[in-house]
């Protein structure tokens, strides 16, 4: 019977909740007793959300196959509409934790459907023209965001939408104890930061239930068997847009929600934060932890997202330095000789644990 | 009157592109990468134009002469060390280490020459005037449009008619194939990668004419858009790289004067949306379908 | 999705509108019954090049027929037509009665055909079982948010799905290597598995390209009677491809030939042995006055 697989992939998903569990007490006991810097304890909530932000890329990267250059661009979608959420809802719901997972639920439901938009023209096309697509559509989204002004006062929500910079936040003619949300070019400010530790983790945990728990349906199979051989997929009765979608939405979702807890972190944000640097960012996360390996993600993301600040002490090198370490790995993980080297590695060592089995 | 004027601005923009779009397609006709180092190796072309230029004292022509061959001398060593190694790695992997040499240049020239922008004298000075002064062209305008034109010519002609360009066409179609029939296909691409870059060099040389500020960042913007301008026109064909850049600036320069400079970015990566539903491969490109 | 499902079955459901192709030999067990296929005038041009012409076949219910002909006569081409991998320029495609006119592949393949490809499509980073269970996508009916959540009806149909695949690679002698790479079985494992995996889609119809291309005598011996046991099991009909003639004339109860996109001959083994047509098409004009 092939159980035996089944039951290791289940194992290997119950070690990544087990680790991101664990990590998270280690962590949160740490920083309650005065363990931690304070800007250590910054770069919680951030790693947080770019771990979710990693994950989700990998479901399209890794899991669906198709190279998005655009990831930012739905974290964006789920920032921005998250502070404006949060901020117009706080006198009706005094719950700041209500309010942030609100707010994140909005960012969500935002960007999946910006992601369904998107993901009409983009899921037609492959390889290098998808790649170059997204990331067209990451800069849209940010220059968009970059015209919105958003206030609200007791009349409701003022949005102008300002095309050719003429306009203020003066225009929005906001009743006496409004309040601007969004201020253009400036993105949101005065943002009353909720966001938490507690709910990064939360979300860390919902994201990794979706994606691994997706991975082992019907639907995730179906996914992979697209990325695999789409002709083939389709000569078996399954629909390839329908799961290209599926896939691409559901990333784009988790990235929006990961972008309402980024943007309640912060009491000022601009949208230019989110370009495609930020994206390239993220596909390195992604592409060093491993395609399609949820637990890399995680890793790969809190080792590169340390790495630059550990760096702090090289200065202006800092950047440099990650640089070369950036090609160093590529190349040293790609050599063949290496490679090889590794791969006995793992049969040998996998033969000696079906041996132990058996002999059990 | 005015529109001319936007539209002669838009011209000699996109010619920038187009030289760009050029070198890109060529490496990515061959490579098979989006290289987003390029961008970077018109940073590069930029700042040791602008140093051989102000440094040195050299005239315009001759530091241009300099950054090319710098330019094409660091486009081998990129090919050699960072992407040679990889030629039968994943995509991904060689996507990333692009980005990281993108980086690494970026954060070289920030260490070398600071964050603070430079003022690059123009290549040429001066302007045109037409029309008792209501349409002036500047000098950079026209030689920018002239040298896209020599380039591209030259180019068509080269991958034509020479057995190098020959050879460089049959490692775009088939790396294998081209080994079996005797061409060093290593060789070959380091060739065209030193063509890119040299045309990268120019690029940047006028680039910084046009708009004339010089950071760390300057090439990375261009050079995606260059990339939009290849794919725009098909990628791998000559002509429509040019075409591509050309209307790439057009619009861009347009959409800035009429539609909004908020958006101007924004406009050009719809257009590019538009053109690859309606033909997916481009302008001029042909689509290749998968044989069942 | 639950548009395909239903298979009909009697006369009835062939259409009024369109007249059966009686033409072509249907066995005797199936003359009764409405016909599984009809192609009627089924034809694609490729700029001006017509690559298939005026193709007319009918196949009965339990069939197990061949399509031969010289490389390059246009048999794939009738496969992805089938399929919907291309869509017909001409002619109607009638499955099970109904027009398959506006369907995609995946429609088609739930509708009821199912196909091997000549150069095998495996997933080939997916583990043997895997690929069958993907074969059996359509066959589970839980939906993403049941998977998410894994609510009972997720437990239910994966574990009705694991068993029918590990039933589904039994046939098939790959049970033993359910839990290796797709990629990583040898060449006649691969088009067995190919096979098994467009079963368990539950298809009515079953295309095999050149199923015993790359075999040896032995595993094409054997292939020969797993596609007897195949239709005999499920009681579908089959059309293959195939070059190998010991194959297609020991077991194809009807044959057709086709050269340069027309069909030049149907009949059953010995009709088409003897058809000086076919000879010529295989052999060119004057091995045709020889023989």
């Amino acid at each position: 019977m092939n159980m035996k697989r089944y039951l290791k992939d289940a194992r290997s998903d119950l070690l990544t909740y087990a680790g991101v569990i664990i990590a998270f007490l280690i962590i949160s006991t740490l920083k309650s007793h005065g363990a931690l810097n304070r800007s250590q304890s910054g770069l919680l909530v951030p790693i947080c959300c770019y771990i979710v932000m990693a994950v989700s890329l990998n479901l399209t990267v890794g899991i669906l196959g198709d190279l998005s250059l655009g990831h930012a661009g739905f974290m964006s979608v789920g920032a921005f509409s998250g502070v404006v959420t949060a901020m117009s809802l706080m006198n009706v719901i005094p719950s700041a934790p209500a309010r942030l997972a609100l707010a994140m639920l909005v960012g969500a439901v935002c960007a999946a459907i910006v992601g369904f938009l998107v993901g009409i023209p983009v899921l037609r096309l492959n390889g290098d023209y998808l790649a170059i697509v997204t990331l067209a559509f990451g800069e849209i989204i940010k220059e968009l965001i970059t015209c919105l002004i958003v206030g609200v006062d007791s009349e409701g929500l003022h949005v102008i939408f300002n095309v050719n910079g003429s306009k203020t936040a003066n225009d929005l003619t906001l009743l006496d104890g409004g309040r601007i949300i969004i201020k253009g070019a400036q993105g949101a400010t005065g943002t009353k930061t909720i966001a938490s530790f507690t709910a990064g983790f939360i979300l860390i945990m919902i994201t990794l239930v979706i994606v691994q728990n997706l991975i082992r349906s019907r639907h995730g199979r179906a996914i992979m068997a697209v990325r695999d051989n789409r002709i083939a997929a389709d000569s078996v009765g399954i629909p390839v847009t329908k799961y290209k979608m599926m896939a691409f939405v559901t990333s784009a979702s988790l990235a929006g929600a990961a972008g309402a807890l980024f943007g309640l972190n912060y009491s000022n944000l601009a949208a230019a934060k989110f370009d495609f640097n930020t994206s390239i960012l993220v596909l390195v996360f992604v592409v060093l932890g491993g395609l399609g390996n949820i637990w890399g993600s995680i890793i790969a993301t809190v080792i590169l997202y340390i790495l630059p600040e550990a760096l702090r002490g090289f200065a202006n090198y800092r950047m440099l330095i990650y640089a070369i370490v950036l090609i160093v790995v590529m190349l040293t993980t790609n050599n063949p000789v290496l490679k090889n080297y590794i791969a006995s590695l793992r049969s040998k060592f996998s033969k000696d644990s079906e041996k132990e089995a058996s002999a059990s | 009157m005015k529109f001319l004027a936007y539209l002669v601005s838009g011209i000699s923009l996109g010619s920038i592109y187009a030289i760009i779009a050029l070198g890109y397609t060529m490496v990515y006709g061959i490579a098979k990468m989006l290289n987003f180092a390029h961008g970077d190796v018109i940073m590069v072309g930029g700042y040791i134009s602008f140093l051989a230029a102000t440094n040195l004292g050299l005239p315009a022509l001759l530091s241009v002469l300099v950054a090319m061959v710098f330019c094409t001398v660091l486009g081998i060593v990129i090919e050699g060390l960072a992407y040679r190694p990889l030629r039968s790695a994943p995509s991904l992997a060689v996507l990333i280490t692009a980005i990281g040499v993108s980086y690494f240049l970026q954060n070289a020239a920030l260490l070398i020459f600071g964050a603070n922008p430079k003022a690059y004298t123009p290549v040429v000075s001066g302007t045109l005037k037409l029309f008792d002064g209501q349409l002036s062209i500047s000098y950079v305008s026209i030689v920018t449009v002239v040298c896209c034109i020599v380039i591209m010519l030259a180019l068509t002609a080269f991958t034509g008619k020479t057995k190098m360009g020959k050879a460089m066409r049959a490692c775009s179609e088939d790396k294998g194939a081209a080994q079996l029939m005797g061409i060093n296909v290593n060789r070959t691409i380091s060739l065209t990668f030193a063509i890119g870059s040299a045309l990268a060099a120019v690029a940047g040389a006028l680039l910084c004419s046009f708009s004339p500020t010089l950071m760390p960042t300057t090439g990375s913007m261009p050079g995606i858009k260059a990339f939009t301008a290849a794919v725009f026109g098909g990628i791998g064909s000559i002509p429509g790289a040019f075409i591509g850049g050309i209307l790439l600036g057009v619009i861009e320069a347009l959409g800035r004067a009429y539609i909004s400079t908020q958006l101007s970015n924004s406009i050009v990566f719809a257009v590019l949306i538009i053109i690859l539903l309606v033909r997916p491969a481009g302008l001029l490109g042909k689509r290749t379908q998968e044989k069942v | 999705m639950s548009d395909s499902k239903k298979r009909r079955p009697g006369l009835e459901s062939v259409s009024p509108v369109v007249p059966v192709q009686t033409t072509y030999y249907v066995p005797e067990r199936d003359v009764d019954k409405s016909p599984i296929l009809q192609c009627i005038n089924l034809g694609i041009s490729f700029g001006g090049l017509k690559a298939v012409e005026d193709f007319n076949l009918t196949l009965g219910r339990t069939e197990i027929a061949g399509l031969i002909g010289p490389n390059g006569a246009g048999k794939t081409t009738i496969f992805n037509l089938l399929t919907k991998v291309y869509q017909p320029t001409h002619g109607t495609i009638l499955l099970d009665g109904k027009d398959t006119a506006n369907m995609s592949t995946a429609q088609v393949n739930r509708a009821g055909i199912a196909r091997t490809f000549q150069n095998i499509r495996l997933f080939h980073n997916q583990t043997v079982a895997d690929n069958v269970l993907i074969g059996l996508h359509n066959e589970m009916n839980y939906g993403m948010l049941g998977g998410i959540l894994r609510l009972p009806g997720y437990w239910r149909a994966e574990k009705i799905a694991r068993q029918r695949a590990m039933e589904y690679l039994a046939l098939f002698h790959l049970d033993q290597h359910a839990d290796e790479l797709a990629g990583s079985l040898p060449y006649g494992a691969q088009r067995r598995l190919e096979i098994a995996r467009a079963l368990a889609t539950n298809p009515s119809l079953l295309l095999l390209d050149e199923p015993a291309a790359g075999m040896n005598p032995s595993e094409t011996a054997e292939l020969m009677e797993n596609i007897v046991k195949i239709r005999d099991t499920f009681h579908i009909a089959i059309l293959l491809i195939e070059h190998d003639m010991s194959l297609v004339m020991n077991i194809c109860e009807g044959i057709a030939v086709l050269n340069f996109g027309r069909l030049i001959a149907k009949g059953n083994a010995d009709a088409i042995r003897n058809d000086p047509t076919v000879v010529e098409a295989y052999l060119g004009r004057k091995g045709a006055k020889e023989s």
